[in-house]
């Protein structure tokens, strides 16, 4: 009976490969992944009045108290954008990053009761989760485009330009982000929970470093010291990309796109490794 | 290609006890310089110690399974017994690739399903349907594999009307049927069951049951199926593994083993005493110990209803006195008396003598008197119409499986079609006496 090792299908050893990603596993599980995302959307709305109008109120309400505090009571200029559609595109790109990020960061945690029984790429979950919120993000893209052709209409000269046909990068610059934030998260807060509470809180303060409610321009002008920061922050040349490509107005540089597009296959790399290694043996320790 | 389906190799799983949250970092810590800095294995995998719920631990890690080997042919029904902690959940929690095991390596071929618990994944807002393709894929089947069975599974279910009904609004009896389905048209080549028959009527159970034979008759499947029932393991397995304390202890045809099971399992259990502080009693009489025997001698808790059940009463008379009764009861689960007995019921030349200092008396439960159940000793002490000495609440408890009677009818005479605790089989005859 000699048994050649490729004879079998199944090999449960203590440790796997530390750069065994397993994504070829996950790619076999694309039928449950379709499931988790249909879940997600139709389970969103169930025994709700207003259903997927839902998706639209947040951001409107949004728009409109970052009118009346930031544009007004504080005076941040937006570079000459109309207000509705400058803040409008920095809460769908913020909203969709946080989201991804926050809603991720639980995936152990939240799923332990499945993940207690049955055997499946454990990275199944986050990734449906991201690109479920990659739907809600682009139907409040469409809330942005309604905005957009009103003002248009209205006259406002808009400068829109061909790098906005970057738009697609920057969305998976955002998913990638943060998912890759998200199951690190969740790898960690398996056994020390307090993360949790942490990241909330960060991603929250995490916004006043990235230029969601005010131009880069006005943080180069008041805090030229911390520049450094904001341009650290990954985030900075999405947002900054997106209002160049479709408001015109901003800054654009391939550097810091490469910096931000570099910085998330990094990540997302570490983050897979880190999420494959304690989805082994998370059950142990949740 | 060798007909191996399933192969463990020195699969040993070890589990912290206590709190993983505080004082871990430490040992984490040090665990990870150990490992990856001096590149040597793991420190705390050797203090480990045998897993035994009756000792309580002295060090902080536990061997939930210890040193597994063996193999399951392809086609092989292979049940896995043992007491509560012995590891078969561990074990199947392994191969379901739940957890992973801290030493040894499971090699497998084909698909492994595991019905470890039904119904996994099911959201409660999304309707039948929605959730067996949800429930499916989680198994990983394809969606062209479900929609192929659907209806099928409906069928085997019976949920056809609530298709479309959300899961939160079915019973829990046909939540469990529809994960049930779900799961036995999987087809994998492999398919782990843990207790699943525990839920589900009768009707249901028995078609679980049958699907699982034709799963592994017909087509070739092999199934590891870990019960705590008896019948459904004898009924199904080819093969039985016993498993005490993280280790195989034994691994044979079922009937053998489950025989052992039930006869050296638990023959610490099955008995009861005290020393002379602690014993039961007044200054006349006190109760040292209570054990329950086989006709083998061998103290125990689980009795097949073919033998006898000896009580067995060790006590010390301090005063001699003639009102002495020593007996007890029997309670059955639902803590009423099937029956009281004294050692001085009957006529008073078979009265065992009772002297002063320590006696040892016994009374025989008949072979073929109860039924399949468990049942409780309450040993009831007194001097005859004057006081109760011991008038204890149950101290022992003992377990039956129902195993006696020729006839061609009842020979699988169990608790599901025969109520009652008594099982007696009584003399019938033509009543021709007439006056």
């Amino acid at each position: 009976m000699a048994n050649s090792s490729n004879e079998w299908d199944l090999i449960i050893e203590p440790r796997g490969s530390l750069f065994k990603l397993n994504l070829k596993e996950v790619w076999k599980y694309k039928d449950l992944l379709e499931m988790y995302i249909k879940r997600d959307i139709v389970t969103f709305y169930k025994q709700t009045i207003l259903g997927p109008l839902w998706f639209f109120i947040q951001p409107i309400f949004t728009t409109v108290v970052f009118m009346f505090v930031f544009g007004g009571l504080a005076g941040i200029p937006t570079d000459g954008i109309p207000q509705p559609l400058f803040y409008l595109s920095g809460i769908c790109l913020w909203n969709y990053f946080s989201d991804s990020l926050i809603k991720t960061s639980d995936t152990f945690y939240l799923n332990q009761a499945v993940f207690g029984k049955v055997y499946f790429p454990r990275l199944v979950v986050p990734i449906s989760v991201t690109i479920s919120g990659l739907l809600k993000m682009l139907i409040q893209f469409i809330l942005f485009i309604g905005v957009y052709v009103y003002f248009v209409a209205k006259g406002t000269h808009i400068g829109i330009n061909y790098y906005a046909l970057l738009f697609p990068v920057l969305i998976f610059i955002l998913a990638g982000l943060g998912l890759a934030f998200g199951i690190i998260v969740s790898s960690m807060t398996t056994k020390y929970r307090d993360l949790k509470f942490l990241v909330a809180f960060a991603v929250q303060l995490w916004m006043y470093f990235t230029p969601v409610i005010y131009p880069l321009s006005v943080m180069e002008g008041s805090y030229k010291k911390y520049m450094w920061l904001i341009q650290a922050n990954p985030l900075t040349a999405v947002l900054e990309t997106f209002k160049y490509g479709f408001l015109g107005k901003g800054s654009f540089s391939w550097f810091s796109l490469g910096y931000s597009f570099a910085f998330t296959i990094i990540l997302l790399f570490i983050g897979t490794i880190i999420f494959n290694r304690v989805e082994r043996s998370f059950m142990d320790v949740v | 290609m060798s007909d191996i389906a399933i192969k463990f190799e020195n699969v040993s799983k070890q589990y912290r006890l206590g709190s993983i949250g505080t004082g871990t970092l430490s040992h984490d810590l040090n665990r990870w310089w150990i490992m990856n800095v001096q590149g040597k294995p793991d420190p705390y995998l050797k203090i480990g110690q045998v897993n035994d719920r009756e000792n309580k631990s002295t060090s902080e890690y536990v061997w939930a399974l210890n040193d597994i080997n063996f193999e399951v042919k392809q086609g092989e029904v292979l049940g896995i017994i043992g007491k509560n902690g012995a590891g078969k959940s561990t074990l199947l929690k392994i191969l379901s690739r739940v957890t992973t095991p801290s030493t040894g390596k499971i090699t497998a071929k084909g698909r492994i399903a595991s019905l470890l618990e039904v119904g996994t994944g099911f959201h409660p807002e999304m309707t039948g349907r929605e959730n067996i393709f949800m429930n499916g894929s989680i198994m990983g089947m394809t969606k062209t594999e479900i929609k192929s069975k659907l209806d099928e599974i409906v069928d085997f279910a019976g949920v056809e009307k609530y298709l479309d009904t959300p899961v939160k609004r079915y019973s829990s009896g046909m939540t469990v049927r529809l994960g049930f389905a779900i799961a036995a048209h999987l087809e994998p080549e492999i398919l782990v069951v843990d207790e699943v028959l525990a839920v589900g009527d009768a009707e249901f159970q028995k078609k679980a049951i049958g699907r699982m034979q034709h799963v592994s008759q017909t087509q070739g499947r092999t199934v590891l199926f870990v019960s705590h029932n008896m019948q459904a393991i004898t009924n199904l397995c080819s093969r039985v593994v016993l498993l005490n304390r993280g280790g195989v202890a034994m691994d044979s045809d079922p009937v053998n083993v489950i025989r052992n099971y039930l006869m050296f399992e638990s023959l610490k259990e099955g008995s009861i005493t005290w020393n002379e502080e602690t014993a039961l009693g007044d200054s006349i009489i006190k109760l040292l110990s209570i054990k329950l025997q086989g006709e083998d001698n061998f103290v125990r808790s689980h009795f097949f209803s073919n033998s006898i059940i000896r009580v067995q009463l060790e006590f010390m008379i301090e005063k001699l006195d003639d009102d002495l009764v020593v007996g007890f009861d029997i309670l059955d689960e639902n803590n009423s008396i099937i029956l009281r007995t004294y050692h001085n019921d009957g006529h008073p030349e078979n009265w065992p003598k009772l002297k002063l200092g320590f006696n040892k008396i016994a009374c025989d439960l008949p072979a073929g008197f109860f039924n399949s159940g468990t049942y409780y000793i309450s040993p009831k002490f007194s001097l005859h119409f004057k006081k109760w000495i011991i008038n204890s609440d149950p101290l022992l408890s003992f377990e039956v499986e129902i195993n006696h009677g020729v006839s061609p009818f009842w020979n699988r005479i169990s608790k599901s079609n025969r109520p009652g605790s008594s099982a007696m089989i009584l003399p019938w005859k033509v009543n021709d006496n007439e006056e």
